[in-house]
């Protein structure tokens, strides 16, 4: 059976036309979440995609962690049941809802910085990255004005003894992310954040390339063997 | 707050005909006040000189320009492809299959200039607004801006707030910007020029218009609440009705919220697919007074509404403030009474306030003979009773004196052939790594990368490249390209030449990334219109684009004009912004400037000759300005272009890049840069014009090994002349001629090209 990837649409969001088509191109079934229905459809897995959410003049996420429908995720995810992938906005929604430690910054040229950029990938145990090669580097899009990954000294030294850092920026720090930090996990491996957009790496065309699909076909891989997570 | 001292109602108004009023303070000549007094047959309330005050600002009414913009119409050529023409909110195309494709270019100069951020933030909402207007979702946007020079101080102000406005509302739409330009020059200090242009794809039958058809119909508003911002000159109106110290913090830049636009386009393109509407317009300049008067004009005639219905942030607003307010991320929709409970559903889905403001209504054969009739109240007391038609339609039209400057002979005759050149390798390679370096030719990326250029998955092709080109959806291989191109230099030397090389070169951009160039958008950036010598700038600009529009075949489908950019008698260069969209088959075949190809063979195409005026070199190496811009021959455009576009769609060329600022110089450093490979080439004869010279009609191409054959004769078989000259690959750009070679390392290349503007602008 195709496997079914809810991806939600809150006011804001940009990149939810960009998820569903990666999500397509991996080989399942996108499924159109709105953020006001405390519904998930019986999704297997939750893409939350990039964007403004709510306009984000607050602080990216703040608003949208009370979203109807995350009423719904964040037990869910937080039981290790449902593997989510935030992206971006999703990442900051993420942390905003306690689902992930620390939070997402100003970048620290204080400017929105859209640029290709490569990846090592740590940690290839998530849901989401069982896909990829441990040190395999990537090249993915980055392109945010909040992007900078802080938590205090403690937090980043358990989420590297745990092995959570699940991808680190190669070739230059673009925003000021604590140790080149690009993308966190959970304890259980099934939500991960992640700053950068694989989402617009998934067709030679339009992405620098095309290693970004690897998050899309990663969950349907852990989906077909839920064991592994 | 005190009620204002006595409302300026249609009664009132007829009572006391000699009351003063400030039509001069509302920029209005005194010979217009009287116009509106003839066409209301007493004095206008101050609600409705409000209106008239806006609606024949040159701004809305073209005033000084329409009798030059009709040769756009009159000159067009024949194409199937125009599906709506100038006169509405944008143009539009058919690209095949159905699908449609509307843009359009505007300025937003001024408000940029008070308040870079927010003035060049709402100049991307307004455009976006347009397009939005047309029925079509808006895909992409791009802009063309230019600046004093990079290092002046006011420079290091503009740039960065401009920069992030663009960032801060096009990102927040989730609209990638796909190119654009950026220019410095000192006659743009006082007077930058911020010009967005924005790209939107529908079906033919989505097409929506401006109109108000149906008495009975309502009238509704939709979208921000109405607030103090962007009024201006309505104060003047309302003064006694505020303290000074209150007014004068209001603020004169219009304030952007592009959630609130994201919101709206969304709940919008949900409204047409249900097909809620009958009519639209977007709120933009002149707010509600443009939206009603031309609703009207464009239906029946006749409507009616309720000014005190509006929504409103500030409730001490007058009526007159509320019809000259300019908030942002408005719009007016004409909807059937029956669909009004589905319609509002659509709107509380988005979070987005609706109000009924008013209703079309029918008029007599004598009230359509004055050009209709709109009435507006304010707690049902009537302060506007008036012909729509006359404000949107029938404004005064101007006939500008225009001349020739008598100065323009001795700058055409003041030749930049004269120069001194460079003497020996040594000094032509340092000027050839000043002329990259230079703020206008180097690397924009510490602009652009403050643009999301990836949102929506369909960019196919984005700065730096020559075109920003976006696949139609994700079900067709059919894409549209679009660049713009602008010198003011060239313009100044000769603004028809000058205009038309601008065209060609946004024609030539278009078809070096793969695709066939299809219709064209303008905005026509001047001093003062009441300068003859400006004029006569304006008169020459729109005679060459007219002229080479129905050359090359590539209608215009609309645009916008900005005048008054001058600071005391010093205008700025005469700056038209020539955007041209092409279209291209299967976006696969799309070209990029960057030489990739080992190995691959480098080919020029198109003829050099000896020409300086107004060139990046002259410009960056001598600060000279005179003699006369590059021959403009448009047959050799459109026959270049036709071999460009072929060569993409055969599969022959690899990368290709069009030579414009800087020559084959600029063009061979930029393909090798973005390419990540050295070139070997070889010119013959004088190695100084070979690089330098800004002859038109010409690129160069990256051939696919083994198709070296097929490419040359594609060339023949177009008259294009077509020399090779040179091979990609290695660690250096080397060039080498009869009396020696210029050797420069890609590091040292990359250095020089790329270290510019963060130079300049990082830590301001």
């Amino acid at each position: 059976m195709t496997a079914r990837v809810g991806v939600v649409t809150f006011p804001g969001s940009l990149d939810d036309k960009d998820a569903a088509r990666a999500v397509s191109l991996a080989g399942a079934e996108p499924v159109a979440l709105w953020h006001a229905d405390p519904d998930l459809k019986g999704v297997d897995a939750v893409v939350l995609p990039g964007g403004f959410s709510y306009g984000d003049y607050l602080r990216c996420g703040a608003i949208a962690r009370f979203a109807p429908l995350m009423s719904e995720l964040v037990p869910a995810a937080r039981s290790g049941a449902l593997p989510v992938l935030g992206i971006c906005n999703g990442f900051q929604i993420l942390c905003e809802s306690h689902l992930l430690p620390g939070a997402l910054t100003r970048n620290s040229s204080l400017r929105f910085v859209n640029r290709d950029q490569v990846l090592r990938m740590e940690n290839t145990r998530t849901a989401w990255t069982n896909g990829y090669d441990e040190g395999q580097e990537i090249l993915v899009v980055l392109k945010s004005g909040e992007g900078s990954y802080v938590a205090d000294e403690e937090t980043l030294d358990q989420l590297e003894s745990e092995g959570r850092v699940v991808a680190r920026y190669v070739g230059g720090n673009p925003n000021g992310s604590r140790r080149d930090i690009a993308g966190v996990t959970n304890a259980h491996g099934n939500v991960v954040g992640l700053m950068p957009h694989p989402e617009h790496a998934v067709e030679a065309l339009t992405g620098p390339s095309t290693e970004g699909l690897g998050f899309f076909t990663s969950i349907l891989g852990h989906l077909a063997a839920p064991a592994q997570a | 707050m005190s009620e204002a001292p006595g409302l300026d109602t249609v009664a009132t108004a007829t009572a006391s005909p000699d009351t003063p009023q400030p039509y001069a303070e509302l920029g209005m000549p005194r010979d217009e006040y009287e116009r509106v007094r003839e066409i209301l047959g007493r004095r206008p309330t101050a609600a409705e000189l409000a209106i008239y005050s806006v609606m024949w600002s040159e701004h809305c009414s073209y005033k000084s320009s329409k009798v030059h913009l009709r040769q756009f119409g009159e000159k067009a050529p024949e194409n199937d492809a125009l599906l709506v023409g100038m006169g509405e909110n944008a143009g539009v195309v058919d690209v095949g299959d159905g699908n449609a494709v509307t843009f359009k270019i505007e300025s937003h100069n001024s408000p940029s200039f008070v308040e870079p951020h927010q003035g060049a933030a709402t100049g991307v909402g307004g455009i976006v607004r347009d397009i939005l207007t047309m029925g079509a979702r808006p895909v992409a946007v791009m802009d063309a801006l230019r600046f004093g020079p990079a290092d002046a101080d006011d420079t290091k102000r503009m740039l960065p707030g401009v920069t992030s406005g663009i960032s801060f509302y096009g990102n927040c739409l989730g609209l990638p910007n796909i190119g654009g330009e950026i220019g410095f020059d000192r006659s743009y200090l006082g007077n930058p020029l911020v010009n967005a242009l924005c790209v939107g794809v529908l079906k033919h039958e989505d097409i929506k218009l401006a109109q108000a058809p149906g008495p009975g119909n309502k009238v509704v508003l939709f979208g921000s609440t109405t607030g103090p911002d962007g009024i201006g000159g309505a104060s003047v109106l309302a003064s006694a009705s505020f303290d000074e110290e209150l007014e004068s913090k209001r603020p004169s830049v219009q304030v952007g919220d592009p959630f609130m636009e994201k919101l709206l386009i969304e709940c919008s393109l949900e409204l047409y697919a249900q097909d809620m509407v009958v009519g639209i317009q977007d709120l933009g300049a002149a707010g509600v007074s443009c939206a009603t008067t031309e609703l009207a004009a464009g239906g029946t005639g006749g409507m009616n509404i309720q000014l005190d219905r509006v929504p409103l942030r500030d409730h001490r607003l007058t009526p007159e403030e509320i019809l000259m307010s300019e908030s942002q991320e408005r719009m007016m929709a004409i909807v059937e009474p029956a669909k009004m409970p589905d319609f509002l559903a659509v709107c509380d889905k988005w979070g987005i306030l609706a109000a009924e403001i008013g209703e079309v209504t029918e008029v007599t054969p004598e009230e359509a003979e004055r050009g209709g009739r709109l009435v507006m109240t304010w707690h049902g007391e009537t302060v506007v009773d008036m012909p729509p038609r006359t404000a949107s339609d029938e404004g005064p039209v101007y006939q500008r004196p225009f001349a020739r400057p008598e100065s323009q002979d001795a700058l055409q005759a003041d030749d930049a052939a004269k120069l001194p050149r460079p003497e020996g390798d040594t000094e032509l390679r340092e000027q050839l790594l000043r002329v990259l370096g230079a703020p206008g030719v180097c690397d924009p990326t510490w602009v652009t990368q403050q643009y999301d250029s990836y949102v929506r998955g369909d960019t196919v092709v984005s700065t730096p490249h020559d075109s920003g080109m976006i696949r139609i959806s994700d079900d067709s291989d059919r894409g549209v390209a679009l660049a713009t191109d602008g010198n003011g230099r060239y313009t100044l030397l000769d603004p028809y030449v000058g205009t038309q090389l601008a065209y060609a070169e946004a024609y030539r951009n278009v078809s070096a990334t793969g695709a066939r160039p299809l219709a064209v958008t303008n905005c026509l950036n001047f001093g003062s219109p009441e300068d003859s010598g400006v004029m006569w700038q304006f008169a020459e600009t729109t005679r060459g684009l007219a002229d080479a529009c129905q050359q090359l075949g590539t209608p215009v489908t609309g645009g916008n004009v900005s005048f008054y950019n001058q600071t005391g008698d010093v205008a700025i260069n005469p700056t038209p912004v020539i955007g041209v969209l092409g279209v291209i088959d299967d976006v696969n075949a799309r070209l990029r400037s960057g030489f990739d190809t080992d190995g691959a063979r480098v080919f020029l195409l198109g003829e050099t000759r000896a020409e300086f005026g107004g060139s990046a070199w002259a410009d960056v190496v001598h600060d000279h300005l005179g003699g006369l811009p590059p021959q403009v021959d448009l047959p050799a455009e459109a026959a270049l272009g036709e071999v460009l576009a072929s060569s993409a769609e055969q599969g022959l060329a690899a990368a290709a890049h069009d030579l414009s600022d800087g020559g084959l110089a600029v063009a061979l450093a930029e393909a090798a840069l973005r390419g990540r490979r050295g070139l070997r080439v070889e010119v013959d004869g004088d190695a100084f014009t070979s690089l330098f010279s800004e002859s038109a009609a010409r690129a160069i191409v990256a051939v696919k090994p083994g198709r070296e054959e097929a490419f040359v004769a594609l060339a023949a078989q177009h008259g294009v002349p077509v020399t090779q000259i040179g091979t990609v690959g290695g660690e250096s750009l080397s060039v080498s001629h009869p009396g020696g070679v210029v050797e420069i390392g890609l590091d040292e290349l990359r250095a020089t090209y790329e270290e510019t503007l963060p130079a300049l602008m990082n830590g301001v």
